[in-house]
């Protein structure tokens, strides 16, 4: 073993005995996830807005109380309880306890998910040290977990609501979504997309991968007339219009308290507003010189070139600006996996007051 | 005097790194980047330990992009109908969440009508997130289906902007739960969004806040209205739509501190949840890490001179 590895190999035990002494041996501990358990009761009643004199619905049991329909027994047919965990915290657990409470509970599945969370946090920002087989753990689970996550979110929210709903919604309605509207339609016109999206899947069989290109060239033609209206409009007309600004601005003189100055006839005084025409100024400069930058039918030599630098100037100014930008996008995006880190796992601070009554020392010890 | 102060504490500061790092150039020069790494963790992680221990945030004025959304929500009367369109997912909620959060906050108090829609697969969490965290706590009296309702996502990007700009019931049969639309009391005489009055976009790349305004706000610039809040990425590539299609913007978590700054300043009063000012929180950071940034990059541009001279000499 290498000196740097044997240096790295103390850094974790230390680190692991700390927060494992941390875990065990504080009084409040760290890490621990609560649930607030809440029990569902729904009872199955006629559904009077229903044209159909047998169709019944599910309310709650409260509801149907208060509407005076006798409630069935639990466990029968007609009513199903069961529990829900509601995402609770420390604060709300303590208070329940005192009270002799037993619906707020310590929840020892979403603890280890809170533990999961911060390990693979430093797994991923252990690859700032160097490349390892925690980071590629991470990142294989990452990916693996997100593609199975799309394919589902895909079937359920799409596949099943939009093409199988429309192409049989007894069948959805039975099977999937019981939600599904007693009016809703078949529409066989939703073949064609599902014919397309099978020719499309074609290209994993082993032969007639040519079948998926007919789809293809449908989508990407479909895209393309649709995207190039839509810049037409949005990115290209709609500008040149915008850049159309006046270079002498005038405005309504204000006093102190916002209120526009009248004159003698009692009408808003204008004056000249110098801010606002230097803004114009530069804009109408800066769009026509990154233009002429990007003009290369004339060499960038006199007047020309000197107007094309003068475009390089702003967009180096830009390029900056959007540097400045994404370094603030990255660190706020290290602040919250720190917060979380120190809020969630840890248990140092307590920003929201998750943990009102847990007094923790400013080393997390006690 | 204390502003001539600061500045010359800060020109001595300069003129002392500038010495130091002219005497240590190799140093400087062939350092582990991993040093620069813990500095940079260093500066964020100290912050974020003191601002959560002590709860107290920077000031923050708004700017007049924040602004200008604001106004755009306070124009607003009780039970105008918001969209809410959250096109985020875990990555980048360090950015946009504090937006999200206080979006809906703005929109609760205002008792706006809401609905959540998501063109981004993890949105929908977002979604459930901030239902979770905002309404139904602080607002337990509104009901779900007559003051808010979550469309919940659909996959087809852009494509689904263009057809719920003209017809929402072609693609939405049901809400995010799988109750039928038609059943829910909210969704009453809804046809299209045109019909809303305001649309919200909380933005993390594509498809986001370029393409409603593409889709939705360019083929309809009178009927439909788009503000939004988006990730610094993304901001400079948004700038050139202000103000005439997009009329305001909060770009990433500087314009979500401002935004909440006003939020906060106007409906939040002193005992406000610390759930409401995580943007603000997330400002001190944000100050630490921008100057180590400022003063690496001072630093890397003396080291570049110095052994540009040291070359050019015989």
């Amino acid at each position: 073993m290498s000196r740097e590895n044997r240096i790295w190999l103390i850094v974790f035990l230390i680190g692991a005995a700390a927060l494992l002494g941390r875990a065990m041996f504080s009084s409040q501990g760290m890490a621990k996830a609560y649930v607030h358990a809440v029990e569902v009761d729904r009872v199955q009643v006629a559904d009077p807005d229903a044209d159909d004199e047998t169709a019944t619905k599910w309310i709650s049991a409260e509801d149907a109380q208060t509407q005076g329909i006798t409630l069935p027994a639990k466990g029968s047919d007609d009513r199903i309880t069961w529990t829900r965990y509601d995402n609770s915290n420390y604060t709300a657990y303590s208070k329940a306890v005192a009270a002799n409470q037993t619906d707020y509970q310590f929840s020892p599945s979403r603890t280890i998910g809170t533990w999961i969370a911060a390990l693979f946090t430093l797994f991923v920002l252990s690859f700032l040290i160097r490349d390892n087989p925690l980071y590629k753990v991470a990142e294989s689970l990452f990916i693996g977990i997100s593609a199975a996550y799309w394919m589902v979110v895909q079937f359920w929210d799409q596949i099943t609501p939009n093409l199988i709903g429309n192409l049989s919604p007894t069948l959805v309605r039975n099977w999937a979504m019981p939600g599904l509207g007693a009016d809703f339609q078949q529409d066989l016109v939703y073949i064609i997309p599902g014919i397309l999206g099978i020719m499309l899947l074609w290209r994993l069989a082993p032969k007639g991968g040519w079948i998926s290109r007919w789809p293809m060239a449908f989508f990407i033609g479909t895209f393309c007339g649709l995207r190039l209206v839509r810049y037409l409009q949005s990115d290209f007309l709609t500008q040149i219009r915008n850049s159309i600004e006046p270079l002498y601005v005038k405005s309504v003189k204000t006093a102190a308290d916002g209120s526009a100055v009248l004159d003698a006839a009692g009408n808003p005084l204008t004056g000249f507003d110098v801010w606002d025409s230097l803004a114009n100024v530069i804009l109408i400069i800066g769009v026509l010189s990154c233009l002429v930058y990007f003009f290369f039918s004339f060499e960038h030599k006199g007047i020309v070139g000197k107007t094309a630098k003068l475009g390089i100037w702003f967009l180096m100014i830009t390029f900056g600006a959007a540097f400045g930008y994404t370094v603030m996008g990255r660190i706020a995006l290290l602040a919250i996996r720190l917060e979380f880190l120190f809020d969630d796992w840890l248990w140092l601070i307590d920003p929201t007051d998750k943990r009102v009554e847990a007094v923790v020392s400013m080393l997390g010890l006690y | 005097m204390a502003q001539l102060m600061t500045l010359g504490i800060t020109a001595a500061f300069l003129i002392l790194l500038t010495f130091a790092v002219i005497s240590w150039t190799n140093f400087f020069k062939t350092i582990d980047r991993r040093w620069v790494f813990l500095l940079m963790l260093f500066s964020v992680a100290v912050p974020v330990y003191v601002i959560g221990k002590t709860k107290q945030t920077f000031p923050e004025k708004a700017l007049p992009l924040a602004q200008a959304v604001f106004d755009e929500i306070e124009k607003l009367n009780e039970g105008d109908k918001v969209l809410l369109a959250f096109d985020f997912d875990p990555g980048s909620e360090g950015e946009l969440g504090p937006m999200a959060t206080m979006f809906a906050f703005h929109c609760a108090t205002k008792k706006l009508k809401m609905y959540f829609i998501a063109l981004w697969p993890l949105g929908r969490q977002m979604i459930d997130d901030n239902i979770e965290k905002v309404i139904k706590p602080d607002f337990p009296e509104m009901i779900y289906g007559e003051d808010y309702m979550n469309l919940g996502f659909k996959a087809g990007n852009e494509g689904v902007i263009n057809v719920i700009v003209t017809d929402i019931k072609q693609l939405y049969t049901t809400d995010a739960y799988g109750r039928d639309i038609n059943q829910i009391p909210m969704m009453e005489g809804i046809d299209n969004i045109q019909q809303m009055d305001l649309i919200l976009n909380v933005s993390a790349g594509f498809p986001g806040t370029k393409e409603w305004v593409q889709y939705a706000v360019t083929p309809f610039p009178h009927q439909i209205r788009l503000v939004g809040g988006c990730t610094g990425v993304q901001a400079p590539l948004l700038y050139p739509y202000i103000p005439e299609q997009l009329p305001g913007l909060l770009a990433a978590i500087k314009g979500a501190s401002e935004y909440e700054s006003l939020v906060i300043g106007k409906y939040g009063g002193d005992g406000i949840s610390g759930k409401y000012l995580e943007a603000q929180r997330r400002m001190g950071p944000q100050l630490v890490a921008h100057v180590l940034m400022v003063l690496l990059i001072i630093a890397g541009n003396i080291i570049y001179f110095v052994e540009r001279t040291r070359e050019a000499r015989p």
